[in-house]
């Protein structure tokens, strides 16, 4: 059974981080499991934590009044899901939901913000990778949203 | 390439003897004629079926006929409609089609625009038409899908062609390499001469040319002919209404694809495909299903098209080409860059048409002399 | 009096490919709400050999004819498979052929993917939409000779689940290469992946120095597909993408389908990336 630091040093959103800053991720984190359909969070609930997938799938949910649940977005593992944690509000955006068995790091969202306020440089460190994640996501939902795949388009 | 046959010379009844003859041997003699204020191939029976006298005026925007001082009867430029619409008519039945019971059946058609049948004799052709043809023969006979139709009208084709005495305003075949006397292509090539005497320098580019040579009466061309013949090729060489500078034309016309000129020349084009319809060498065609009203029988027409018209490149719901700007673009760089990738050459032969007949007078010759005077820096270079 | 001298001479003929053949169809499927496969069987008994990424102009009688990709497989000459999207008056008319009519065939036409050029290395195929229909072919016959070739990666992203095409050769097709399918956006019901087929690249394992990548859908995507495989150090002129441009007779004749020099209906529709990739950036070319 592999520690949390371990587990945290072989994920792609911490790699390259040096010992003393994932130790102190890990002060901040704890392992969690999903059971297939059970929620990690729910749409406008604080913000308080985020989570780094180490294995299954979660689905990111909205619920449109009339419709069945729209999947907008899936998070396999190595990836993360949630950044609404370092954006004012602090509010989920989305429903996030385990599609299987999930297993995933949660890190406390309060503790690391406290952290990357007393040392910048971490924070600058956290913001750089989360800004590639929200890049990568900004990406992905703006050429969805061309629906390329619809009829009539111009090629 | 000079021919090495012997050079004759005829006057005016070998001319008309001429005519006699291929139309004897089965052919649909067409010529120049006036029709509409406008040199167009026409029906020849007689040398008096020929633009006597008449000479062109020909500059961007501006086409009219004008009365000479001589009786040439090949005093014009470049007559207002190629032989073009001759060996690919604007109209064609490709094939007609039947439903039966089993499915349905398909003949292959033709269809010969209003000037007769094929096999066509055409006395006339100037040296640009006659490489117009040449890249016809190109891109439609000698593909890997060749149009059966055009083939087939080519392959008896005989060819006259008279050597440039008097270009246009438009005219830049020297520019292009392709005038004013054609060397090769053809199975008889004349010169006018009317130095006093009203004959024709006559020279065989083929068998077939040289068997309908012999049998015409003529007497061998003499030095004085010859020089007489020379001195006219000079004459036009020297006179050519426009050049236009072609080296490097490939690279120039790829590397300025954001140029500015395209919106300037964009500003004044009316994309009414004018240029594109008198062009000799353009080909670009569409297909009309014309069914009837039972649904039992169908015809399939190849038709004219034109990049210029704005679904030429419908896809999707939407055109690729949907601004004016765009499609010139198109047009002028297949026309002078891209063809030479697809087909080895040039797609302009110099005949100057598209500037006469285009309502605004654009001037490829001046849009290339713009862009090549002010390129666009290519990416990565400095400020 | 001279001999007499033939200025004619005979007219050879020459084969006419504006002719269609008649082909039967023989079975339909209604694939989503706006796509339907036909099973075309050739009248005259001779079939339809053609290589992977090939397309034919197909016609309903009377109607009109488009350019369509063939979507069957290769080692089936005698059953010609078209998968075809109703997006107008002609696509309409074929969704709706019924076993025993008769459509019109051209072909096989174009350039294809060129799949033996992969061998003894990494395939990586991706496709958006209805661009799974020519890479079909391609797959049948990769897997036909599975042993020939390495790691083999069907990426494919469809609008929703409803949209995904060959839903049962894709589950057939999982047991002997790596197949991920996305979806712009699903139900709940969606047990897969949501998002964009680029997102599937990097998650893909191959050697790219020893990979083809054959890449099909909407011009759109495949820009994004050639960026994010560039990433992973593929070369250029190791990415082929199915280029598509209005054609009107699809032998080079009409002009219509020019992408600068190249005419997509006999260069094409197969291009090598490194040959297009300036083309595709210029706005209106």
């Amino acid at each position: 059974m592999r520690s949390i630091q371990q587990l945290l040093m072989e994920h792609p959103f911490f790699a390259g981080l040096d010992d003393s800053t994932v130790s102190m991720l890990v002060g901040c984190s704890r392992n969690v499991h999903f059971r297939p359909g059970e929620y990690l969070f729910y749409e406008g609930e604080p913000a308080d934590r985020f989570f780094v997938v180490r294995r299954g799938r979660v689905a990111l949910d909205v619920h449109v009044l009339g419709q069945a649940e729209q999947i907008i977005d899936t998070l396999d593992e190595g990836e993360v899901v949630g950044w609404s944690w370092l954006v004012p509000p602090y509010r989920w955006f989305f429903d996030a939901r385990a599609m299987q068995d999930v297993s995933a790091v949660a890190v406390d969202a309060t503790c690391l913000r406290d952290k990357c306020d007393e040392d910048p440089a971490l924070g600058y460190l956290m913001m750089q990778r989360v800004a590639q994640v929200m890049y990568h996501r900004l990406q992905s939902a703006r050429v969805r949203l061309l629906d390329l795949y619809g009829a009539d388009r111009a090629g | 390439m000079a021919d090495t046959r012997s050079a004759v010379t005829l006057d005016l009844r070998g001319l008309q003897d001429l005519v006699d003859l291929l139309d004897r041997e089965g052919f649909t003699v067409l010529g120049p004629t006036v029709r509409d204020g406008a040199v167009v191939p026409g029906r020849l029976t007689s040398t008096d079926d020929l633009p006597r006298g008449l000479g062109d005026q020909q500059e961007p925007g501006s086409y009219r006929l004008r009365q000479r001082d001589d009786d040439a009867l090949f005093g014009y430029a470049a007559d207002a409609v190629s032989w073009k619409s001759v060996l690919f008519p604007s109209r064609e039945l490709i094939w007609e089609g039947r439903r039966t019971e089993h499915g349905f059946d398909v003949d292959p058609g033709t269809n010969n625009q209003g000037l007769g049948d094929p096999p066509y004799a055409i006395i006339g052709i100037r040296s640009c038409d006659l490489h117009a043809v040449a890249i016809h023969d190109r891109i439609l006979r000698d593909r890997a899908y060749p149009d059966a139709r055009y083939a087939a009208r080519r392959q008896d084709a005989f060819f006259v062609t008279v050597s440039c005495s008097d270009p246009s305003g438009t005219c830049f075949c020297v520019s292009m390499g392709t005038g004013p006397r054609a060397e090769s292509g053809y199975d008889l090539a004349l010169t006018e001469l009317l130095d006093g005497r009203h004959t024709f320098l006559a020279r065989a580019g083929s068998d077939r040319g040289a068997a309908v040579l012999d049998r015409l009466s003529s007497r061998p061309a003499d030095d004085h002919d010859h020089r007489a013949a020379d001195e006219v090729t000079e004459y036009a060489t020297q006179h050519m209404g426009r050049t236009m500078d072609t080296h490097d034309i490939r690279t120039l016309l790829y590397d300025n694809v954001d140029h500015a000129r395209w919106d300037d020349v964009a500003s004044r084009c009316l994309s009414c495909g004018n240029c594109t319809m008198v062009c000799p060498t353009c080909f670009c065609t569409s297909v009309e299903d014309h069914t009837s009203l039972s649904g039992e029988e169908t015809e399939r027409w190849r038709i004219w098209d034109s990049c210029f018209s704005s679904d030429f490149s419908y896809l999707h719901g939407g055109n690729v080409r949907s601004s004016p700007k765009s499609r010139y673009r198109q047009w002028m760089t297949h026309k002078l860059s891209s063809w030479i990738d697809q087909f080895g050459t040039s797609g302009c032969v110099g005949c100057g048409r598209c500037l006469t007949w285009c309502p605004v007078g654009i001037d490829i010759t001046e849009e290339v002399a713009a862009i090549r005077a002010d390129p666009q820096q290519p990416p990565g270079a400095g400020a | 009096m001279p001999a007499e001298v033939s200025v004619a001479p005979v007219a050879a003929p020459i084969p006419d490919a504006w002719l269609p053949r008649p082909f039967r169809v023989v079975a339909t499927r209604r694939d989503t709400h706006d796509t339907a496969t036909l099973e075309l069987e050739a009248l005259d008994g001779d079939g339809l050999a053609f290589t992977p990424g090939q397309f034919t102009m197909l016609s309903a009688f009377g109607i009109g004819e488009v350019p369509i990709s063939i979507s069957g497989d290769p080692a089936r000459p005698d059953r010609l498979v078209h998968t075809i999207r109703d997006v107008g008056g002609v696509t309409q008319a074929l969704c709706a052929a019924q076993p025993g009519d008769v459509l019109g065939v051209r072909g096989p036409l174009g350039v294809g993917w060129g799949v033996p050029d992969a061998k003894g290395g990494d395939l990586v195929i991706v496709a958006g939409g209805i661009g799974l229909a020519p890479l079909r072919p391609a797959v049948l016959a990769v897997l036909a000779a599975r042993q020939d070739f390495g790691r083999v990666h069907v990426l494919y992203g469809a609008r929703t689940a409803d949209d995904v095409l060959f839903v049962d050769d894709l589950a057939a097709w999982a047991s002997a290469a790596d197949v991920q399918v996305t979806v712009d956006r699903a139900l709940r019901s969606w047990a897969g992946r949501v998002g964009l087929v680029t997102e599937l690249i990097p998650r893909a394992s191959f050697d790219p120095a020893r990979t083809l990548a054959l890449v099909c859908g909407p011009e759109v995507m495949m820009r994004y597909v050639a960026a994010a495989l560039i990433a992973r150090g593929l070369p250029p002129d190791r990415i082929r993408l199915s280029l598509e441009r209005n054609m009107r007779c699809g032998i080079g004749l009409c002009g219509h389908c020019q992408l600068r020099e190249y005419l997509i209906c006999v260069d094409g529709p197969v291009l090598p990336l490194d040959a297009v990739q300036p083309l595709l950036g210029v706005r209106e070319l």
